[in-house]
């Protein structure tokens, strides 16, 4: 009843071509901006902040690019976590290298060469497909941890190989407390979200579709696999590398190849698939799915242990943790395969009927 | 779609409960002074996070179970990190909320993340043995607290002992050393002291770094059958250790040329080799396998007595544990320090505790008082020093249990000083940070 488009008539092609073509979306979108941006600062405490909210945000980031890939092109990366150390990595040598260097620019470069990482180890994607590429990225992932890890000049010769970085601010503004941390993120999360809704419906976004779905029958009707293949790669790990700059910069502050290891990347590739492929909003899903839940596990597990007055010993809730978030994981796929995305549209499909059904 | 409905109950059903519970919790402690606990129960470390995380946690009870810290009780809850950083990150957050004065992140790589942000939140961080071996340096690491030893005197006590068994620093010359290290920040803190050791003495260093977790060092050892360098340093932990001596014994290496950094020198890195690592050597910064001292007994008595201990009774007194309860005693000394300037009976804030220890003065007339008669020497911060002793033993696995086999030896300051201290000029030049000046001290 509240969700229908009946009566929004479009009187141009413009307007049919809108990235939410029906208003309550549109409203709906910018309400949680809003929300976002003003509402939530005053509603949340420093731990929500710190723990939750912005590495939520940062790894939303990173799997939209994962997306992009994985779900927009096909092209399996167990790469991700290495373009996110080549971002963090990439950025703090340009951020100390160069003097009076702007923190958006370093970000920027951090993303920038996390592209040409990607494209490079995007080209066996022209040969080689499915699981197979799969393993090649693979490569990036280990060459990626054996180079921060060896190559003294990335780490700026520091003697345990952990860089770390601090004062951070933006012409003038000085990013320290949680809540100038979060809106930094939040600003660079809808600016690349909006980046990425319009690329995916684009012209190129097209091309990717029609590589995944059947890349022969693509380059039958024109498309050239090698463009549209290595674009994806680039969108995706400039989206990728800038948020492992991020995570590095604003999140942990101080790092090690650790960070970004191959755990990383397994974690990226479920945000994508249990959000749901191929969907800009899964990206957003898949990442709570995967930040949140082990936390409130965490926490939930001794606080429900003590209302029946059983004292859980912290392995036994790390061990239940991990039981139950990959007993999540298996029953979600078997009971929504294109995750959790598709039951929102399924949940979209039902508000238009609800609550008359017939 | 029965299914879903009842998935979908459910995460209502926990997420109301939890909003629920959760502020109970939080309001469950006043008037006490709570102390962090950042373990690894789980994960490629557990079988050394766990012996130390027991001991640290039942020090805490001896000390309620003693009427707490003048007459102050100690409130404390754990948190998992497994020993990766961004779990560890979010463990401080958590606790912090909790009131939390003093964290100790047991981890080299949290360490470094959380140097960054104790400063803004006023909190000091102690990391006995462990951490960046330049936070000694107290004029620029002003809430670092790296007490009694760090890695680099760790590696310089190592160096000391075994030219102790060529019969001189002189007969160091021309020798080779091999440090198979884990590789990551905590591997590689031992590098800069060794380095520095070799090139002082004409020694040979090789570099073997070993990736984690630590369970393929096969090339490791075929290099090291090729090479045979006279001594190897092993500066793993975890699962890396008993792999290492493990593959030693399989090499044909001998043990007793082996010398372990105190993560690798404990009960459960040696006790499946059993008499296979019999020889095997390892340094102890002022902890070891103590069942007789004072304070272990007390434990026995007060906590496992009484039904209270955390874990298994035959641990107790274990060099991990022991390392454990140690830690966790400088973190209660330093609020009883604190206490005695800003107000006995009191629960200390975070810039208080800092006080406390960074003006921390156990002599061995209080170490004895607290049942560390024998096992420790006296240690005394300033505001310089924020470690406070220097001092490591050497122990041997005998087969069946550790034995201390060396004396007492002192890390050669004359070395470390200069390196600390380019080491946080270097830190605090990064960071556009000055020094503190000396009013800064007094306060």
């Amino acid at each position: 009843m509240f969700y229908r488009e009946n009566g929004q008539f479009k009187t141009s092609y413009r307007a049919d071509q809108q990235i939410f073509a029906i208003a309550q979306d549109r409203w709906a979108i910018l309400a949680i901006i809003a929300f976002a941006a003003i509402g939530v600062p005053f509603l949340v405490d420093e731990y929500l902040f710190r723990a939750i909210l912005i590495p939520f945000l940062i790894l939303s980031l990173a799997a939209l690019g994962v997306n992009i890939l994985v779900g927009y092109c096909g092209q399996i990366s167990l790469g991700s976590g290495a373009f996110m150390a080549v971002g963090a990595y990439m950025a703090y040598n340009t951020y100390i290298r160069i003097d009076g260097m702007p923190l958006i620019v370093a970000l920027l470069a951090g993303g920038f060469f996390a592209t040409l990482v990607g494209m490079f180890f995007g080209i066996p994607s022209l040969r080689v497909k499915g699981l197979y590429l799969a393993v090649a990225t693979l490569a990036a992932q280990f060459f990626c941890d054996w180079a921060f890890l060896r190559v003294g000049w990335f780490t700026n010769n520091n003697a345990s190989g952990s860089v770390s970085v601090s004062n951070l601010s933006v012409l003038g503004w000085t990013i320290d407390t949680p809540v100038e941390k979060y809106l930094f993120c939040l600003g660079f999360l809808v600016v690349f979200g909006l980046l990425a809704k319009n690329l995916v419906r684009s012209a190129i976004g097209r091309e990717w579709m029609a590589i995944r779905d059947m890349d022969v029958a693509a380059a039958v009707i024109g498309i050239r696999p090698m463009y549209a293949k290595l674009s994806a790669f680039a969108v995706s790990s400039f989206i990728v590398g800038v948020a492992g700059a991020l995570w590095g910069f604003v999140h942990l502050g101080s790092w090690e190849p650790a960070a970004f290891s191959i755990d990383r990347s397994f974690q990226l590739l479920f945000m994508v698939i249990i959000g749901g492929m191929g969907s800009i909003m899964g990206s957003f899903f898949g990442a709570a799915f995967i930040v949140v839940l082990p936390i409130f596990l965490n926490q939930f597990l001794p606080a429900v242990g003590a209302l029946f007055g059983a004292e859980i010993s912290t392995a036994t809730v790390s061990h239940t943790e991990y039981m139950i978030f990959g007993a999540l994981i298996v029953w979600f796929l078997i009971v929504e395969p294109h995750g959790l995305a598709k039951l929102w549209s399924i949940g979209k499909q039902k508000l238009r009927l609800w609550p008359f059904p017939h | 779609m029965k299914l879903r409905q009842l998935a979908l109950a459910t995460v209502v059903a926990a997420a109301g409960l939890s909003s629920a519970l959760v502020p109970s919790v939080a309001t469950a402690q006043a008037k006490e002074q709570f102390f962090p606990v950042l373990v690894y129960r789980t994960g490629a470390y557990a079988p050394n996070g766990v012996p130390f995380a027991n001991g640290y946690v039942d020090y805490l009870k001896l000390v309620n179970a003693r009427g707490g810290i003048n007459g102050v009780k100690l409130s404390f809850e754990e948190c998992e990190t497994g020993y990766a950083t961004d779990r560890g990150v979010e463990c401080y957050e958590r606790l912090k909320g909790k009131g939390a004065t003093v964290f100790q992140p047991l981890s080299t790589g949290i360490t470094f993340a959380l140097t960054e942000k104790a400063p803004n939140d006023k909190i000091p961080l102690i990391t006995a043995g462990y951490g960046r071996s330049e936070s000694q340096d107290g004029g620029v690491f002003k809430w670092n607290f790296p007490i009694a030893g760090t890695y680099w005197v760790a590696g310089d006590i190592i160096v000391q002992d075994i030219a102790k068994k060529l019969g001189g620093a002189d007969k160091l010359k021309g020798k080779h050393i091999a440090l198979v290290y884990h590789d990551s920040p905590f591997g590689k803190e031992a590098i800069p002291i060794l380095q520095e050791r070799a090139s002082m003495h004409g020694f040979k260093l090789s570099l073997l770094p070993v990736t984690h977790p630590g369970v393929e060092q096969k090339s490791t050892w075929l290099q090291i059958r090729r090479d045979r360098p006279d001594y190897v340093v092993n500066w793993g932990w975890g699962v890396m250790n008993s792999t290492l001596i493990k593959e030693a014994q399989a090499t044909g290496y001998p043990r007793d040329k082996i010398y372990g950094v105190w993560w690798a020198g404990a009960e459960p890195d040696v006790k499946d080799v059993g008499e296979g690592a019999k020889g095997y050597n390892a340094i102890t910064m002022q902890h070891g396998a103590e069942p007789n001292a004072a304070f272990v007994k007390e434990i026995l008595e007060k906590v496992h007595g009484k039904g209270q201990g955390t874990g298994p009774k035959d641990e107790v007194g274990q060099v991990l544990y022991v390392r454990g309860a140690m830690s966790a005693m400088f973190a209660v000394e330093g609020v009883r320090r604190a206490q005695e300037r800003f107000g006995k009976g009191k629960v200390m804030t975070g810039e208080q505790v800092r006080w406390g220890l960074e003006n921390l003065d156990l002599t061995q007339a209080k170490l004895d008082a607290l049942g560390f008669k024998g096992v420790m020497r006296p240690v005394s911060t300033s505001c310089q020093d924020h470690m406070g002793a220097n001092w490591g033993r050497i122990h041997t696995w005998n087969g069946s249990k550790w034995e201390f086999s060396s004396d007492w030896y002192q890390a050669d300051e004359m070395i470390i000083k200069p390196m600390v201290k380019a080491a946080a000029d270097k830190y605090a030049a990064e960071k556009k940070l000055t020094r503190r000046t000396p009013a800064d001290c007094q306060s």
